[in-house]
């Protein structure tokens, strides 16, 4: 398998870097956002209509807080793989190192 | 203990050095890296000294390692640096050394003339098998069939068919691709069109010998008719330095040229293949042992360099340097000095000898990896003069928390202290790789500040309760909206909520605020909108509080100076006046912050008093303002007392310390004159009293002079010991006392009384204002790192669609790249800049004078690592 190689030893360490931060902070938002957190209200997409229709007050936006929760641990996810696939570009930049000197 | 916040004790010695013994002595010293030579021949040409000789050779074998290594680098071969720290070899090795660079030398540039002289060759052949290639081509085309009769029938048509074919003449060579346009047209323009020029790339780029670069070729053929056109075109083909190539005419000839060619290409390739390897060979084993070389040449060197410090004594048997050593470790250093007689062999020891001297020893602040950070923080202001208190301890702790008050993001904070402890952790790893990155080696180099300075943005992060803009309520709010509601207690009801946009909830409303956060600010400040307004006056008043504690620890710190060097005048006229001028102006107004802070609670907070215009109104003193009531009885009386008790401080600094001096000035000269009116009485008294032969004058004479003459006379005899002259000391001091009396200028005194008292009143309120700047960037901060969340990561959260997570992910990797440069890199470079500011101006100029010079050891390792250049 010659080219399952197509990143640099730094664009590596750079993509593992940021899909850790990216892993936890997702994961922390998407907690938060579940527990329906008062101080993140103005990054949940309400509207006017949203507050007045409400068959049962907060269930709408309790839902659309559900809804961004979800995007959150979904986006965490992706970058699970994304640490995953820049851990395995790690090993094969190594390996070449190896194979070079 | 005392070493931590003073530069070490120094000593100023002499070494006598037997010649034997020097030079390994010298080395030892070296390897301990705690000695600085001073010059003893400053007058003497660097050509007239003892050992030009020896550092000439050392630095011709300097040059031709560099040479070798060139070649290596050239070669692509790595040196290996194992990291081991070779011996100085003895001076009588030097030989061996110098010899095995000589032949090392010789030899390379044998290869490689050999190889240049090969090389061309093989070009030239190489060029030759493509012109007798491409020629063949023309030739074939010329005597296409078709083409004859082509121009045959156009030659009868004008000619009328008279005559044989003319005999053409033809010069075949090679040359450079980017020259062919030039060429051709000079070819055109010169012969008038007579010409006939064809020409064929070659397409493998050829190898100049000369430069070894690549050159792409073409080769050439010009068809002419006559001499003349012939002798013209030779010119220019050498005026175009176009290498021509003699072409046989005939198609059998050229055939059997182009054979001979290919076969002398083969052996002259084999040839050159043999000799690239033997260059390998030669070079591999050189590379092993290059580094090992260059550090024993330059330690030679640096030795030799040393010792041409040194002053010779007369009889020739010893060298006497002049050192600047640290006291604590004189032990070691008498240590080094016999272990470096005992490997020369000699049986005559080398002597450290203490002298007194009247010179400003070099300021030696000892540190570790861990404090050599903050100590080039101080250093980069300015060298602590000599036993003055050092501020770098302080600067550990207060550095990175005034960073962090302006970087105060929990957030942030956590990111930078990750960053840090991956360089600490790994730190002998990157140690050993050595990169030549220079702005990864300045923060390789800060690691622990920023370390710290991460840690503590997480405390002011907690503080402010802030991590990337967001709050963190962890132990619940002490809000509450619910008893606004209330018809017995609040006044709101639902249609207040549909009729305003922005509400104010009242605190004064019993079960609205349930008491202070238990840390930091409460979270619901995060939601508010009248934030800033709160936090604003916060960070303000703290502020200033953390700027009047910082400037008064200052001024403290110039008591200690002040007793260390004992001036007890400098603490009556100008410490106590100076802290009392800054406690009762800006003291009191800490107090006052601390006041307001408990005295008001939600229902009195109306009636609170400005701070500021309390403060301008004091200052003023202007009590009649009816607006801003008093903040509590008798008040007047107070502010009154307190400010005529500081301007009562101005002039005691500005005018009565001077006065003393002059005072002081006065009755001593009164004194001296009383003196030398019984001179002689005074000698013989003195001279009693220390029961110091006259030798030891002459010693303090040796000192300033240095002539060899009293070497013979007492230390010798003692084996390795350290002279105290602490007798002699006393004694000289006092004879020198009055003789190094500096003139006094009532004027000058006055003057720079003037401005230090004018600098240091004015400065104490431009200072306090500039601490008002960590407010500022805290501020900036805050609302940097907002805007980033609610314009990028906002973007991305705020998707209504289930598929909102693809776009939140991208936009995460912007946030986080924008956090890291813009948040955590510029601001973070921007925080810095302002601590060190508010260290090296508002904290440092309260005690620090700064004006020393740095003890520079002769040290093995700082020579290496070439941070040691003369």
């Amino acid at each position: 398998m010659p080219s399952l190689l197509f990143c640099g030893p730094k664009m590596a360490a750079c993509g593992i870097v940021i899909s850790i931060w990216g892993v936890i902070m997702l994961v922390m938002l998407g907690i938060f956002f579940s527990a329906k957190s008062a101080v993140l209200i103005e990054d949940v997409p309400f509207t006017e209509e949203d507050i007045r229709n409400d068959k049962n007050p907060p269930g709408t936006i309790y839902g659309l807080y559900n809804q961004v929760g979800i995007n959150c641990f979904i986006a965490a996810a992706i970058y699970v793989a994304v640490g995953a696939v820049s851990l395995c570009q790690v090993r094969l930049n190594k390996r070449q190192e190896y194979m070079v000197t | 203990m005392g070493e931590l916040f003073r530069s070490e004790e120094m000593t100023l010695a002499q070494l006598f050095l037997q010649s034997e013994a020097a030079y390994c002595c010298v080395s030892e010293l070296g390897e301990l890296g705690m000695v600085q030579f001073r010059d003893l021949n400053p007058d003497v040409n660097v050509f007239q000294r003892k050992f030009v000789n020896e550092v000439r050779r050392c630095e011709e074998m300097d040059r031709k390692l560099r040479f070798v290594e060139k070649e290596i680098k050239k070669a692509n071969i790595p040196t290996v640096d194992t990291g081991e720290n070779p011996e100085v070899p003895f001076p009588r090795d030097m030989i061996d050394l110098e010899a095995t660079f000589e032949k090392l030398e010789i030899e390379l540039k044998e290869i490689n003339t050999n190889q240049e002289a090969l090389k061309k060759n093989f070009l030239e052949l190489t060029e030759l098998k493509h012109i007798l290639r491409r020629t063949q081509q023309f030739f074939d085309e010329m005597e296409d069939p078709a083409l004859m009769e082509e121009s045959s029938a156009l030659m009868e048509g004008n000619e009328g068919g008279r005559g044989a074919p003319l005999r053409l003449g033809f010069v075949a060579g090679v040359i450079s691709r980017e020259r062919i346009p030039t060429f051709e047209r000079m070819l055109w323009r010169v012969c008038r069109g007579n010409v006939f020029l064809r020409q064929a790339e070659i397409e493998d780029p050829l190898e100049d010998p000369a430069t070894g670069d690549q050159v792409h070729k073409s080769v050439f053929i010009i068809f002419f008719q006559g001499d003349q056109l012939k002798n013209r075109v030779k010119k220019i083909c050498e005026g175009f330095r176009a290498s021509l190539y003699p072409c046989p005419e005939t198609p059998q000839e050229r055939k059997e040229m182009a054979a001979g060619v290919n076969t002398r290409i083969d052996d002259l390739q084999m040839v050159l293949n043999q000799t690239e390897d033997h260059r390998q060979r030669v070079l591999q084993a050189a590379a092993k042992t290059m580094r090992v070389w260059f550090i024993k040449v330059r330690k030679m060197k640096a030795i030799y360099h040393t010792l041409n410090l040194c002053n010779i004594d007369v009889t020739q048997k010893c060298l006497i340097a002049e050192v600047w050593c640290p006291v604590s470790d004189l032990d070691s250093i008498q240590f080094a000095l016999r272990r470096g007689t005992e490997r020369s062999g000699s049986t005559v020891p080398s002597i450290l000898n203490r002298m007194t001297t009247k010179q400003t020893p070099p300021t030696f602040n000892k540190t570790n990896k861990f404090t050599s950070g903050f100590q080039n923080i101080v250093d980069a202001y300015g060298i602590g003069n000599y036993r003055e208190i050092n501020p770098a301890p302080y600067t550990i702790i207060t550095f990175p928390f005034l960073f962090a008050v302006m970087f105060g993001d929990m957030g942030h904070g956590l990111l930078m202290t990750c960053a840090a402890l991956y360089l600490v952790l790994r730190e002998s790893r990157i140690l050993s790789q050595k990169t030549d990155n220079e702005m990864f080696n300045m923060v390789f180099a800060g690691r622990y500040i920023i370390l710290l300075m991460g840690i503590f943005s997480v405390y002011t992060g907690i503080i402010y309760n802030d991590c990337f803009s967001k709050s963190l309520n962890m132990f619940g709010s002490g809000w509450s909206v619910r008893p606004m509601f209330d018809p017995k207690r609040g006044n709101w009801t639902v249609d207040t909520l549909n009729e305003n946009n922005v509400l104010q909830l009242d605190p004064a409303v019993p079960g609205v605020f349930g008491g202070p956060y238990p840390l930091g600010i409460d979270p619901i400040w995060n939601i508010a909108t009248n934030k800033l307004t709160f936090l604003n006056s916060f960070k303000m008043k703290m502020s200033v509080i953390l700027g009047v504690i910082h400037m008064l620890f200052g001024v403290s710190l110039s008591l200690f100076n002040h007793l260390y060097f004992k001036k007890p005048l400098n603490i009556f006229l100008g410490f106590i006046p100076e802290i009392v001028f800054m406690t009762s102006l800006f003291g009191y107004l800490v107090l006052l912050v601390f006041y307001k802070w408990t005295a008001y609670d939600a229902s009195t907070s109306k009636d609170a008093p400005s701070l500021l215009i309390a403060f301008i109104n004091m200052c003023l003193f202007n009590y009649g303002d009816t607006t801003n009531k008093p903040l509590y009885r008798g008040q007047m009386g107070i502010q009154i007392i307190l400010v005529l008790i500081a301007l009562a401080c101005v002039p005691c600094m500005l005018i009565v310390k001077t006065m003393v001096l002059r005072r002081q000035h006065l009755w001593k000269r009164h004194l001296s004159q009383k003196r030398e009116e019984c001179p002689a009485e005074n000698l013989e008294q003195s001279l009693e009293q220390t029961g110091v032969s006259s030798s030891t004058g002459l010693t303090q004479q040796g000192t300033q002079k240095f002539g060899g003459v009293r070497v013979g006379n007492g230390p010798t005899e003692d084996e390795a010991g350290i002279m105290d002259h602490d007798a002699l000391s006393q004694h000289s001091e006092d004879g020198d006392e009055h003789a190094e009396e500096e003139p006094f200028n009532f004027g000058d005194v006055a003057v720079n009384q003037a401005i230090h008292t004018i600098e240091y009143c004015l400065g104490c309120i431009s200072n306090t204002a500039s601490y008002l700047r960590l407010w500022a960037l805290s501020l900036a901060h805050a609302q940097l790192s907002e805007v980033l969340w609610t314009m990028v990561l906002h973007l991305g959260l705020s998707s209504r669609s289930g598929g909102g997570f693809f776009g939140l992910s991208i936009i995460f990797s912007a946030f986080a790249t924008l956090t890291v440069c813009i948040l955590l890199i510029m601001e973070g470079l921007s925080a810095f800049l302002h601590a060190l500011r508010l260290h090296w101006v508002e904290f440092q100029n309260k005690f620090y004078t700064g004006q020393g010079f740095k003890f520079v050891p002769f040290s093995f390792e700082s020579i290496l690592e070439g941070r040691f250049d003369e």
